[in-house]
């Protein structure tokens, strides 16, 4: 199961300003470091939080609100949840679907980055109500690509909760 | 910030530090403004001091490109940094934009 009561936790609000978005991917990589990440996978993890940031900043209000990152790990997991307070998303599947995007101009590969570059997401979504993405980056992904039968090692960390149900919806 | 210069008739733009969508707006206003002084029709984007991109910069990208399209011209991507490479690769980008490995092989090919 997902340790939410890890005592290792960050929190991090900041206002949806699109300035913010690094500081938050900076400071979920610093807390990332103290497992032993890969410079190309603290990188991925990095454009992951950077995604899901960039999507609240850009998508969740008309106006002023606020983003909440907070970050966990455990085992041999980082645990990411980034949370809005926003419109929502009135139809998940397709927003997570390659191109989508409601904003000329924008690729639509927020969520297609996050899924490809780390271990699992889950995006739940309540119109009006606002969004939560979140997602995890285990050690050795690398390693478990190029053997996906075999043992996974970060089984002990568990998995996101509601995951499948997140994605069959 | 963006460095620009032209050599040979073209434009090259060489973005700094990281391109996501806080700094993607002004990589395109510098892009977009160099174009319209030097009227160039080759545009050379070297991305060798770009510390961190994700998708909103590749949308900058991607939208240069289109743009050069739109003018006649032609973008080139030069000098990719092996931490940026997999999110270029990722989105399938480099299938539409030829790469050289530095200013002056594309200098020398284009």
């Amino acid at each position: 199961m997902m340790d939410r009561e890890s005592p290792n936790r960050m929190l991090l609000e900041v206002p949806n300003l699109t300035q913010n978005v690094s500081l938050c991917r900076v400071a979920v990589a610093a807390f990332a470091a103290q497992l032993e990440f890969t410079v190309a996978e603290i990188e991925e993890l990095k454009v992951a939080v950077s995604e899901a940031v960039t999507n609240a900043v850009l998508h969740a209000y008309d106006g002023p609100g606020q983003v909440r990152v907070t970050a966990w790990c455990s085992g041999r997991c980082v645990f990411v949840e980034v949370q809005d307070w926003g419109r929502g998303i009135e139809d998940v599947p397709r927003a997570r679907e390659a191109s989508f995007t409601t904003m000329p101009g924008r690729m639509g590969l927020g969520f297609v980055f996050i899924e490809s570059l780390t271990d699992e997401m889950e995006v739940v979504s309540e119109v009006e109500r606002g969004t939560t993405v979140r997602f995890k980056k285990c050690l050795g992904q690398e390693q478990r690509g190029d053997a996906a039968a075999g043992d996974r090692e970060s089984e002990d960390a568990g998995s996101l909760p509601e995951a499948k149900e997140g994605r069959g919806k | 910030m963006t460095d620009t210069q032209v050599i040979a008739g073209t434009l090259i733009v060489r973005p700094q530090g990281e391109l996501d969508v806080h700094t993607a707006a002004a990589f395109r206003t510098d892009t977009e403004n160099a174009l319209a002084e030097t009227g160039a029709r080759r545009l050379i984007v070297s991305l060798k001091n770009i510390a961190f991109m994700d998708s909103s910069g590749l949308g900058a990208l991607l939208g240069r490109y289109r743009r050069m399209i739109e003018l006649g011209g032609r973008l080139y991507l030069v000098s990719i940094p092996a931490r940026v490479r997999p999110v270029l690769e990722l989105s399938g980008i480099l299938k539409i934009i030829p790469v050289f490995e530095s200013e002056k092989r594309a200098l020398e090919r284009i």
